[in-house]
């Protein structure tokens, strides 16, 4: 299994992003979870909230660290995944199916986001 | 540029994560924080430790002047004992906490926290009356093996019997052929070890450890292990605003030994009335608590976390903090704040785990 899969899209804030009908499917990357260590909690907003893209939707916590999630397009929460607030460690086990939210877009900056290739270059370049 | 302890090669060469800490380049986990603090729990971890610093007094008189800097009492151990106790200044609050080791009457060593070691140094220095305080601190090494398979291990790279050596009881030895102070101590909550060692014999020992069947352990699950046993760090718990008494740490002063460095300023305190506790209290609403996160009494703060975690054996989320004693009776409720959401908790017994 690829750490990246290459049907996905990518942020510099370690999420990734999946379109499915209209609606664009959120979750963390295997480097976000790899670098928080074994996650413990998950927080993430109402349906019918509104996200902004680039700001916080959420919080993930694992064993040592909170860190802020940030939504990778504005829009309107369609879905929260309540499997994962309910078993945090499945984001470890695997980040690209515990998704978190699902948003419906209200813009189109899902077309401006990293392909894989491009994340995994910046990860490459962080090092 | 932070410093390196004599295993830094030995962490990178096993994969440790490495951060800053105290100015020190440390592994503050291998494979994972669970993983390690699951292996301590029910098989045997290893811990580098060599940032923490050693402090000696030599001479006629050195039980006297370590035991006028320190709440504990050396003249109530035997020779081959360790106390654990609070360095203090005058206001009654704590320079640091230490581990003093007496072999003898006229030979008292004191291991210290890596971020205060030199402050400690400074202090006892200038307070040293008559036998001046020597800094070991780059002499020695440290590896605490610790779990319940920590023993059988030791033992078998050990010529000597430990099974002498009780608990905060010490010998001197070679463990896989290197000399080494054997102290049964630790911070995890678990039997073990703590091998103090020549920095140039450490990489040794700690291969030797490794090959009789202990893992490496992190900065990360030392810290969630010694949490859940609701052991004092300094820094969060303890620091120069609080006294042995608010930590709860009462009985690491012994008030017959003496005059000591902050005896005046405990008995005030004890005649006034202890204006907080430390408590350990559980989470009753989903959330993780966090050090500095603000406790909440009817909507007010009274309070403030100092460390908290989700418990990997517990499985709850525990937290250390300060309270007024109003609030600090087992079954007490109050609120943290956490990001501007107030989470139900309450004051539970500690330590937070339990064996069996």
């Amino acid at each position: 299994m690829s750490n990246y899969p290459s049907d996905l899209k990518y942020t510099k804030d370690h999420e990734w992003a999946k379109k499915s009908g209209g609606n664009i499917v959120v979750g963390v990357t295997w480097h976000a979870q790899d670098a928080l260590g074994a996650v413990v909690y998950v927080e993430l907003p109402k349906v019918g909230a509104t996200v902004k893209a680039h700001e916080s939707f959420g919080v993930i916590e694992s064993t040592k660290a909170v860190s802020e999630l940030f939504a990778p397009v504005g829009g309107k929460v369609a879905k929260i995944n309540d499997a994962v607030t309910g078993n945090p460690g499945s984001v470890n086990d695997d980040p690209y199916a515990a998704w978190l939210i699902e948003i419906e877009p209200s813009g189109a900056e899902f077309d401006g986001l990293m392909d894989q290739a491009t994340y995994v270059k910046s990860l490459e370049a962080a090092k | 540029m932070s410093r390196h302890t004599p295993l830094n090669a030995a962490h990178r060469k096993l994969g440790g994560r490495m951060v800053d800490f105290a100015g020190w380049d440390m592994p503050v986990q291998y494979t994972g924080l669970i993983q390690e603090h699951e292996m301590v729990r029910t098989n045997v971890g290893l811990f580098d430790v060599s940032h923490m610093g050693e402090i000696e007094f030599k001479g006629p008189g050195a039980l006297e002047e370590a035991n006028r800097l320190i709440t504990n009492d050396l003249a109530k151990a035997t020779d081959g004992q360790a106390v654990y106790a609070g360095l203090l200044n005058e206001k009654g609050t704590f320079v640091d906490d230490v581990v003093a080791y007496r072999f003898s009457p006229e030979h008292i060593f004191i291991c210290v926290n890596a971020s205060n070691a030199d402050k400690d140094f400074a202090w006892m220095a200038e307070n040293a009356k008559k036998v001046k305080p020597v800094n070991r601190s780059n002499d020695y090494a440290q590896i605490a093996v610790q779990g319940p398979r920590a023993f059988a291990l030791v033992q078998k790279l050990c010529g000597k019997p430990l099974d002498g050596v009780g608990t905060y009881r010490f010998t001197t030895g070679e463990v896989a052929g290197v000399g080494c102070i054997i102290s049964r101590t630790g911070y995890t909550g678990e039997d073990g070890f703590e091998l103090y060692c020549d920095p140039n014999s450490a990489e040794k020992l700690w291969f030797a450890l490794i090959d009789g069947g202990a893992g490496p352990a992190g900065l990360g699950a030392r810290d969630s292990l010694r949490t859940e046993m609701k052991y004092a760090l300094y820094g969060n718990d303890i620091d120069d605003q609080h006294t042995p008494l608010e930590a709860g740490l009462g009985w690491i002063v012994k008030w017959d030994k003496g005059d000591f460095i902050g005896k005046a300023a405990l008995e005030a305190q004890k005649a006034a009335g202890i204006p907080r506790k430390l408590i350990g209290f559980e989470l009753t609403e989903p959330g993780v608590p966090r050090a500095h996160y603000a406790i909440l009494k009817d909507g007010q703060k009274v309070g403030e976390v100092t460390s908290g975690t989700m418990g990997p054996s517990t499985k709850k989320a525990i937290g250390i903090g300060y309270v007024p004693p109003a609030l600090a009776a087992e079954g007490s409720t109050f609120h943290v704040d956490i990001r501007n959401r107030p989470v139900a908790a309450k004051v539970v017994k500690t330590p937070f785990y339990k064996k069996g």
